[in-house]
C-alpha cells in the first residue's frame, strides 16, 4: 500500500531538495530520495510523487491548480502585478525578466477564484521555481488583494506555502508583507471565512512566520520541510547536526503545529472534505 | 557629524554593548515599572521584558528586546534573541493591555528570533505569525521604538504598530548585512555595501514609509520620551475603530507592485 510506503520515507538529506524542473530532463528522472531512476510520464500520472517511495517532488504553480481546482474554472486574478523594485537593487529587474522567460510565471505565487468539486474558493499557490518562492511586495500584495476578494465575495481562502523566505532583494518592504498579509487574514476571521493553509516543500522564514502558520485548518504534505530559521542556520547557531526528520510535515504535527498531513493523491478530496464541514 | 556616518558605521554603534539597552529606556521614561513574567505555556523569556507602568500618568503596557551590556548579562538575555515564549508573554501581555484599556509600547533590539532547536519545535514562526496578526487588530495604541538592532521577523514580532519611530543610529534590516553579502553578494567581506544598499537606516526607511519619525540621539532618553509623548497623545486622541483601520492602511500601503509593463 501507497500508505505503508510513505510512513517509511525518511527525508534526511536537506540538500537534496533539487527543483523538480531540473530533474525533469529527458523521459527519465532519479528519485532524489530512493534514487529510484523512473520514467517521467509514470510520476506525471502519480501526482509527481514518486511510486517508489512516496517522496513528493516539487510541484508548479500551474500543476498544482490543474490537480485541485476543476478543470476550466480557474481565473486568475493580479496576474500582471510585478515588482517596482523598491530598493533599486541592482541587477535585480533584470533577474525577475530572465525568470520570467525562463520559468513563464510572473511571480511566486499565482492566485485566483476557482472550483473544488464545485465549491468556489479563492486560492493562492506558490511556487518554489521563482526565486524560492520568496515573498516580497507582489506575493504580499496579490495575497492580500485575494484575501480581501474573498472576503468581499464570501469566500473561503486556500493557500498553498513554499517559500524561502522574504525577497531579501526588496528588503524591508518585503519583511512588512509578512505584517501586511497578517493583518488582512485578521480581517477574513472577523468577516468569518475559512482559511486552509497547506505547508508544502519547502516553507520556512518569513512565510512560516506569517500567513503559512495562521490556517483554521492547517495541513502539510508528507516528508515537507517546514520552519522558520532554515536548517544550516539552526546547525550552525547549536554547532551539532539536526536530528533526523527534524522540521519535516511529520515533526511538526507531531508538536502541534499541523492538523493533518495528506498525500498529494488526497488532496483535492480532503479540501472537499473540510469546505463542507464548514458548510461551503 | 552625526550625518556624515556611513551605513555601516551606523550599524557598529547600532550593536554597541554600551549602547542604552531597553531597561535603560524602561527606567528613564517611566515610573513604577512592574515586570511581568512568563507565557503561561513554557516559560518566561529573558531575551523579552514585559510589565505594566506609568506614562506620566497614564498606566501603560513596556515590552522589550533586552540585549546585555557585557557578555555575562548577555548570556542571560540569549543575546537579546527571543523564543516563541517571549513572543508569546509579550502577545499575553498585550491582549492584557488591551483588556485594561492601556496603550502599549515596545523598544525592539535584536538580532533577530532565536534559531535553536527548542525555538523550532516549540513554534517559531507561528509565535511571529499570531503576534502580527494580533498586533495588526488590538485596540489600543501601540508605538514601536526601534532602539538598535531591528532585525527580521523577531523585530517585527513586536513591531506592529500605529507609529514606527527609531534612533537616529539603529537599524531595521531584514537580514543582518554579513547575512545578505554572504548569500546576494556571495562574499561576505562585502559587507557595507550591503549596508548601504539594504536601506536599513531610519532616514532610508522614513524615505521608503515604513517608520514614522527619527528620533536624534544628542540627548538620547530625553528625546525618546519626548517623541512618544507627542504621538502618544495623538493617537489617545482616535477613536478605537479610526486607530485599528487606520493601522491596516498603513501596512495595506507597504510595497503594493505595479501593474505596467515592468521598468528597467
Amino acid at each position: 500500500m501507497v500508505i505503508d510506503k510513505i510512513k517509511k520515507v525518511t527525508v534526511t538529506d536537506t540538500k537534496a531538495n533539487t527543483k523538480a524542473s531540473d530533474m525533469m530532463v529527458g523521459k527519465w528522472i532519479k528519485c532524489d530520495n530512493c534514487k529510484e531512476i523512473l520514467y517521467k510520464e509514470d510520476v506525471r500520472a502519480n501526482f509527481s510523487v514518486c511510486p517508489n517511495c512516496g517522496k513528493h517532488f516539487r510541484l508548479s504553480s500551474r500543476r498544482r491548480i490543474a490537480q485541485i481546482i476543476d478543470e476550466g474554472t480557474f481565473e486568475e486574478l493580479n496576474a500582471d502585478l510585478h515588482t517596482t523594485d523598491p530598493i533599486k537593487f541592482e541587477g535585480y529587474l533584470q533577474k525577475i525578466k530572465s525568470l520570467e522567460e525562463k520559468t513563464k510565471i510572473k511571480e511566486a505565487v499565482k492566485t485566483g477564484i476557482g472550483k473544488i468539486n464545485g465549491i468556489n474558493v479563492a486560492i493562492g499557490v506558490m511556487d518554489a521555481n521563482f526565486m524560492m518562492g520568496s515573498m516580497g511586495e507582489v506575493v504580499g500584495e496579490k495575497i492580500t488583494r485575494l484575501i480581501e476578494t474573498a472576503i468581499e465575495k464570501h469566500l473561503p481562502v486556500i493557500m498553498f506555502c513554499a517559500s524561502g523566505g522574504a525577497r531579501m532583494q526588496e528588503g524591508m518592504i518585503s519583511l512588512m508583507q509578512m505584517a501586511k498579509t497578517s493583518a488582512a487574514l485578521s480581517k477574513l476571521n472577523k468577516a468569518g471565512q475559512l482559511y486552509i493553509s497547506v505547508f508544502t516543500d519547502p516553507t520556512t522564514g518569513g512565510v512560516t512566520a506569517s500567513f503559512a502558520s495562521l490556517g483554521d485548518v492547517i495541513l502539510a504534505e508528507p516528508g515537507a520541510l517546514i520552519g522558520f530559521a532554515g536548517p544550516r542556520v539552526i546547525e550552525q547557531t547549536i554547532n551539532q547536526k539536526l536530528p533526523e526528520g527534524f522540521q519535516r510535515a511529520e515533526f511538526l504535527l507531531e508538536h502541534g503545529f499541523v492538523d493533518r498531513i495528506v498525500e498529494r493523491k488526497d488532496m483535492k478530496n480532503e479540501l472537499f472534505n473540510i469546505l463542507k464541514l464548514h458548510n461551503y | 557629524m552625526v550625518n556624515k556616518m556611513e551605513e555601516w558605521d551606523r550599524v557598529l554603534e547600532a550593536r554597541k554593548p554600551e549602547r542604552p539597552k531597553a531597561l535603560d529606556y524602561i527606567n528613564y521614561i517611566f515610573t513604577d515599572f512592574t515586570e511581568m513574567h512568563g507565557d503561561r505555556y513554557f516559560g518566561d523569556d529573558k531575551a523579552i521584558i514585559g510589565g505594566i507602568a506609568f506614562f506620566n500618568d497614564i498606566p501603560v503596557t513596556v515590552i522589550g528586546e533586552q540585549k546585555g551590556k557585557s557578555t555575562k548579562e548577555n548570556m542571560q538575555r540569549n543575546f537579546g534573541m527571543p523564543n516563541p515564549e517571549g513572543y508569546r508573554k509579550a502577545l499575553r501581555l498585550m491582549k492584557q493591555a488591551e483588556k485594561f484599556n492601556r496603550p502599549i509600547i515596545t523598544f525592539i533590539d535584536t538580532p533577530g528570533a532565536y534559531p535553536g532547536l527548542g525555538a523550532e519545535e516549540r513554534g517559531q514562526g507561528e509565535a511571529i505569525a499570531r503576534n502580527l496578526l494580533e498586533m495588526s487588530n488590538l485596540e489600543v495604541p501601540i508605538i514601536c521604538v526601534v532602539i538598535g538592532e531591528g532585525s527580521s521577523g523577531g523585530a517585527l514580532a513586536i513591531g506592529v504598530g500605529d507609529k514606527i519611530l527609531m534612533l537616529e543610529n539603529s537599524i531595521y534590516s531584514v537580514l543582518s548585512p554579513e547575512g545578505f553579502a554572504s548569500i546576494l553578494y556571495k562574499d561576505s567581506s562585502l559587507y557595507k555595501k550591503a549596508a548601504k544598499e539594504m536601506k536599513i537606516t531610519a532616514k532610508d526607511l522614513k524615505k521608503l514609509g515604513i517608520i514614522d519619525e527619527i528620533i536624534k540621539e544628542d540627548n538620547i532618553l530625553e528625546n525618546t520620551k519626548k517623541v512618544i509623548a507627542k504621538n502618544l497623545k495623538e493617537l489617545l486622541s482616535l477613536d478605537k475603530n479610526k486607530l485599528v483601520e487606520n493601522r491596516y492602511q498603513k501596512y495595506r500601503n507597504i510595497g503594493k507592485g505595479e501593474e505596467n509593463d515592468i521598468k528597467g
